[in-house]
């Protein structure tokens, strides 16, 4: 197996400007986010995402120029998120240099968005997003750790093989919206595979439970995601540190892992994250 | 007139192969420097150098070819001479024939067809005694043995194949110039080449299947992968075409 997984670092973009701050030792306006996904390019990051986080519908023009620019001089894949409403949006980010898509709250609104979207550009540049929650709220029992999640992930991996059908509507998990504050009751696996059905050519699976609090991954939901559905996916949210991302492959069975802070601010380039995952016998991109 | 043309058939991100086109001629030697996107059959019929791209379905891709008679005998004519380079969709569209919707025609210049990974992962799996693949995948419960078990496992190979795989040399050539044997590049697709003629494949992969990753015959060099996403390997490929004379 010669394919390599996949990093990805994300920028947070609110009206064209980087947020959250991004720390590399040289950079000149760490607010930029061309130098941004320059640096990350150098690094050897295999795709940079953009997430569009501007509140105010008339600014979100400012993120096709950053695309733009971007792609004028970084030549690995883009992918852009955030505010994705209509087939007019993907066009236009597309048109910029964007090489996929990743659509949440309206694929949630309206699913035929999914379907329409694949059938009109290629089901390879819609990536669905889904911000996925525990139920039952509190958590308890994910402290417990990687362990333990693990073994539910195989445990699911079984069920799965037999029949969707019997645990299809709990599986535990269910999708938010609005950046995580909007419950929807739907369950997310079987949301995962239906978005899949309507023509998401990826997947980019976020635990609203771990993210930013950088103790993991929910490796139990991503490896149940995975294992539903044939498309790739992404693991995204909690990422704390470098094991943890080998563990988002290994354990979690995601094909790519996403992850903002840890590159930006500094604590860990790209390439060490790289050379820690091949440390784990994953295949990488060095 | 611009130097390299790259044919608009209204599928796929165009933009990141002008661009990438343009920043390979920033350097200058060889061409003007001028790249244009175009459907115009005369500017087609008269580029120096031409690119093929497209993603997505080939189905759509050659219908729109179709449809339009003149500008489908422009990009005949210029296939048979001059420089081209063909990439994802411009590759699979130069083989006679493809599995999608069950049998589509494609240009019939190279020996080979276009098949889906799913029915060659399946023949995979159905010799390991399993025909279902999702019970072959549950088997692996031992993870922490691996993740070389169960990358290795065919069936549990995503599809679309997607990301950055390896391409070994088959055989020499131009566009290969000062890039690694084994180098990595990125690739999106489902379809993969399976070619006829050994001698008319220039770089294979590796995915479940052993798939033709560049195809090379006279003046025509297509590739499944895509050299505008593929960094520095990319771009020097995209370099070497520049510098090309098809020959």
């Amino acid at each position: 197996m010669t394919l390599a997984k996949r990093i990805i670092p994300c920028l947070d973009v609110d009206r064209g400007r980087v947020v959250k701050g991004v720390q590399f030792v040289d950079i000149v306006d760490a607010g930029d986010p061309v130098e941004a996904a320059r640096r990350y390019d150098a690094q050897g990051a295999d795709e940079i995402a953009f997430l569009d986080i501007t509140a105010s519908s008339d600014a979100r023009d400012t993120l096709v120029h950053v695309v733009e620019e971007v792609a004028g001089e970084v030549f690995i894949p883009l992918t852009v998120g955030g505010g994705i409403r209509a087939l007019d949006d993907i066009h236009k980010l597309l048109r910029a240099g964007a090489d996929k898509v990743s659509i949440n709250t309206a694929a949630v609104a309206r699913p035929e968005l999914i379907s329409e979207a694949s059938a009109h550009f290629g089901s390879q540049c819609i990536v669905v997003a889904l911000d996925a929650k525990r139920r039952g709220g509190d958590g308890a029992g994910d402290g417990a750790g990687d362990g333990n999640s693990n073994g539910a992930g195989d445990g699911d991996g079984n069920g799965d093989g037999d029949g969707d059908g019997d645990d299809a509507g709990d599986s535990g998990w269910e999708i938010h919206t609005h950046g995580g504050r909007q419950p929807t009751g739907i369950d997310a696996v079987e949301w995962a595979a239906r978005m899949v059905e309507l023509g998401a050519g990826e997947l980019l699976v976020t635990s609203m439970d771990r993210d930013g609090t950088r103790d993991g991954f929910d490796l139990a939901l991503t490896a149940r995601i995975a294992e539903a559905v044939s498309v790739p996916v992404i693991a995204s949210g909690g990422v704390g540190n470098l094991r943890h991302l080998a563990d988002g492959i290994l354990d979690g069975r995601a094909d790519a892992v996403l992850a903002a802070s840890i590159f930006h601010f500094g604590e860990y380039t790209v390439q060490q994250a790289k050379q820690y995952m091949a440390s784990q016998g994953i295949e990488v991109r060095l | 007139m611009p130097g390299i043309v790259i044919v608009d058939l209204g599928t796929g991100n165009l933009r990141s192969v002008s661009r990438a086109a343009a920043h390979v001629c920033g350097g200058g030697d060889g061409d003007n420097g001028a790249v244009c996107v175009s459907a115009e059959p005369r500017v087609i019929a008269a580029a120096a150098h031409l690119i093929l791209p497209g993603q997505g379905a080939l189905g759509a891709w050659i219908e729109r070819l179709n449809a339009n008679p003149d500008l489908r005998a422009a990009v005949l004519g210029r296939l048979r001479a001059g420089p081209v380079l063909g990439i994802c969709l411009g590759l699979q569209a130069l083989y006679a024939r493809s599995e999608e919707n069950g049998g589509l025609p494609g240009l019939g210049l190279l020996d080979g067809s276009v098949k889906h990974f799913a029915a060659a992962h399946r023949r995979r799996c159905n010799g390991d005694g399993d025909g279902d693949g999702d019970g072959n995948s549950n088997s692996d419960g031992d993870n922490a043995a691996a993740g070389k078990t169960h990358a290795a496992n065919p069936a549990r190979l995503k599809i679309p194949h997607m990301g950055w795989n390896r391409v070994r040399r088959v055989r020499e050539h131009p566009l290969w110039h000062g890039i690694e044997d084994g180098a990595r590049f990125y690739f999106v697709h489902s379809y993969y080449v399976d070619a006829g003629a050994r001698d008319e494949v220039a770089g294979e992969s590796d995915y479940g299947v052993t798939f033709t990753a560049a195809a090379a015959r006279a003046n025509l060099f297509a590739t499944q992968f895509h050299p505008e996403k593929s960094q520095q390997s990319g771009l020097r490929l995209l370099h070497n075409f520049v510098n090309w004379n098809g020959e």
